[in-house]
């Protein structure tokens, strides 16, 4: 109970008040407008939050990265478009449902799934906020090592089938947060004696470069889409007690949700992927699903609200962030010398627990604001691209330059866009790169600190949680390697079986000499036996 | 036909031979150079070393990046690629529009270069209608005003308001 009163006190400000209403509303905003996107609004507005207080600021960021999926289903039940990636799979039965003239239903459906998704995981994590108190001092440098490794494994083999490109694009992050001079050595690395280089590649213009001025390259070259919007009808309420109907499936998906949103590397996409499976497979009517199927609506929405709490574990309980937002959020705390780790668990609980209730308080803020908004709100979607790409230009200028006024950092920072550009017209995955320099740098200073206690090799995994840990990466590695095989010799097969006679002219003769000599020899054969049988007639 | 190979190759086939050779190049010079670039530092652990994590990201980076290049189903640049390429130089606009943008804001003040360069850049992009430059010069001022104004983010005054009056000057160094 003191905890939960420390903890609204430091909610109790009005910097804190504004950053629930901004978070909340912004984040709604920047989801219903295709192409801008969570990480392009988080890493344009990094560098002003660090003029904030560690708790405004990470309020505002979290309200983003939290509402910004409300706001995404609208575009992706209206027009087909997600408005973030993550809504793609709420196309699959929103539109459908836009398409027979249920648009409304579809939207308060996604608004009702998405607050039970996020509700579900916040209260889910204050339960299990005492627990991981009690774990969070179990986890030292070793351990914090094993799970920065197991994290950066997990996001590679994720990518499945770009599995090596994004192994080593994120071998690339952490060459690149090497750069500059080293601080134990104080040597200089991969500097080639340029000044600009020695204090390091900063990671917010990477991250400014790599999602806000990529995704402004990819808008301003692309064409302006014509987008018929449906008329709402009918009552936004109807949602709450449709999802009333399926506590079941809405259950197994906020908690597929909070499990993936916390195992770094996974998120929404795969508890989505689960939860619409096992909704499908336990429905009363799986042939809906993919025609505007409720059920398959639910499951979408609220396993991937469900994350966003949860990914805050990892980043909060160790100090290792499991995806880009996080990586980013990360950042914050450090410019503000709050350290996240067991530390923060053991000393600053209340904090933690702050930043719980703000979340609970903003998917409150976000469904009513969404209740009341939505007919002004959907006119957003209609913005076209290639003006977003410029107002998204513009926009990642504050984000570049406000750090350390340099211009090379925007250079920097153009350079990565378009290293960004071509990853995303490659389709190859760019978020690695972000892992890689973050987990990298811890990785980097937590063998340092472990190995200095360790004299044989196998005395780093002497500890439980270590073993466990080394165990996991064994298992992931294994489990890859064996799909992989898999796959490969599913491919053989394939290719087997498409396998086509040569076109050569020598081969052709060849087969055709072949052909004619079965035949004939057939006909030889037949005879020869019509012959014998005859012959034996005769006796 | 594409192969099976060819059809189960995640993504776009154009720009991803041009683009794993640019890579694994790349890397195999930066890992030429990891002798003059980085320092071995005598009676310190291996793990220690100055030269360890360049080493294994740029050994992550050969290695996978080889792996990836000599697993893809192409061998061959086409004409696909080459207009991928041309594809990718496009954007190279934009980045010094953006340069453009970064190197005039010092000179002549945040304000006055971002309500010029928006309508500017909008009209670039195709955008004729009043409507729409108004909106560009809108938002600028909408920018300017959020960022600078009230978020008090660190963005320099111009040069140029050095020659306003007195309280004025302030202004503007301040809030445009």
């Amino acid at each position: 109970m003191d905890l939960l009163q420390s903890a609204f006190e430091i909610l109790m400000r009005w910097d804190v008040v504004l950053a629930l209403l901004a978070g909340s509303v912004g984040g709604v905003l920047i989801g219903a407008i295709p192409g801008v996107g969570p990480a392009v609004a988080i890493a344009i507005l990094l560098p002003a939050t660090f003029s904030m207080d560690p708790i405004v600021g990470l309020t505002v960021l979290l309200g983003i990265y939290g509402s910004s999926m409300y706001g995404g289903a609208i575009p992706a039940i209206l027009i087909n478009t997600p408005g973030t990636a993550v809504n793609a799979l709420t196309t699959y039965d929103g539109y459908p449902m836009t398409a027979r003239g249920e648009p409304r239903r579809a939207l308060s459906l996604a608004y009702s799934a998405s607050f039970f998704g996020g509700m579900f995981s916040v209260i889910c994590l204050i339960l299990f906020a005492p627990v991981l108190a009690k774990i969070a001092p179990f986890f030292g440098s070793r351990e914090i090592f094993l799970a920065a490794l197991l994290g950066i494994i997990l996001v590679i083999v994720a990518h499945r089938g770009q599995s090596l490109i994004a192994g080593a694009l994120a071998a690339f992050g952490i060459f690149i947060q090497s750069i500059g001079l080293e601080p134990v050595k104080y040597t200089s690395r991969y500097t080639f004696d340029q000044p600009f280089l020695s204090s390091g590649i900063n990671l917010i213009v990477v991250v400014l470069g790599l999602f806000a001025l990529s995704q402004a390259f990819v808008l301003l070259t692309s064409e302006d889409e014509k987008i018929r919007m449906t008329r709402l009808r009918g009552g936004l309420f109807q949602g709450l007690r449709e999802l009333g109907r399926h506590p079941r499936v809405a259950t197994v998906s906020a908690s597929f949700g909070v499990l993936m949103g916390m195992i770094p590397g996974v998120g929404e996409f795969t508890a989505q992927f689960m939860s619409y499976t096992y909704a499908q497979r336990s429905s009363k009517r799986p042939q809906d699903f993919g025609k505007g199927s409720s059920e398959g609506l639910i499951a979408a929405e609220t396993a991937n609200n469900a994350v966003p709490a949860a990914a805050m574990v990892p980043l909060l309980a160790l100090g290792i962030p499991g995806e880009a937002l996080t990586a980013m959020m990360l950042s914050v705390f450090y410019v503000h010398n709050v350290v996240p780790g067991p530390g923060l668990f053991q000393n600053d609980m209340p904090f933690v627990v702050a930043l719980y209730i703000a979340l609970l308080i903003l998917n409150v803020l976000v469904l009513i604001f969404l209740l009341l908004a939505t007919k002004s709100l959907i006119q957003v979607v209609r913005i076209p691209n290639r003006f977003l790409g410029v107002c998204i230009l513009t926009l990642s200028f504050v984000g570049v330059y406000s750090l350390r006024n340099s211009a090379t950092d925007c250079v920097m920072a153009a350079l990565f866009g378009v290293l960004g550009y071509i990853l995303k017209r490659l389709s190859l995955p760019s978020v690695p790169i972000i892992l890689g320099m973050v987990l990298g740098g811890i990785m980097e200073v937590k063998l340092r600190a472990g190995m200095a206690r360790v004299k044989e090799p196998l005395d780093f995994i002497d500890r439980p949680v270590a073993f466990l840990l080394f165990v996991a990466i064994l298992l992931v590695l294994a489990s890859h390697f064996l799909r992989v095989i898999r796959e490969r010799a599913d491919l053989r097969a394939a290719e087997r079986g498409m396998q086509k006679s040569s076109h050569r002219f020598g081969n052709m003769l060849g087969r055709r000499r072949q052909i004619f000599l079965k035949d004939r020899f057939k006909k030889v054969r037949a005879r020869h036996a019509r012959r014998l049988s005859k012959f034996k007639d005769l006796f | 036909m594409p192969t099976e190979r060819e059809r189960r190759f995640v993504g776009p086939r154009r720009g991803q031979l041009i683009f794993a050779l640019f890579f694994v190049s790349v890397s195999i010079l930066l890992l030429s150079q990891i002798g003059s670039q980085t320092k071995w530092v005598e009676n310190s652990k291996l793990f220690a070393q100055p030269r360890f994590w360049p080493a294994v990201g740029l050994a992550g980076m050969v290695l996978l990046g080889a792996a990836h290049l000599y697993l893809m189903p192409w061998r061959r640049i086409t004409r696909d690629d080459v207009t991928e390429l041309r594809k990718w130089a496009q954007v190279l606009e934009f980045a010094a529009w953006f340069m453009a943008y970064v190197l005039l804001v010092p000179l002549i003040g945040y304000l006055p270069v971002t309500m010029a360069f928006m309508p500017l850049l909008t009209w670039r992009m195709g955008y004729r209608q009043p409507g729409m430059l108004w909106l560009s010069v809108g938002f600028a001022v909408a920018v300017v005003v959020l960022f600078k104004g009230l978020l008090s983010v660190k963005i320099p005054g111009g040069a140029i308001y050095e020659f306003l009056p007195g309280a004025l000057r302030s202004f503007f160094i301040l809030y445009l």
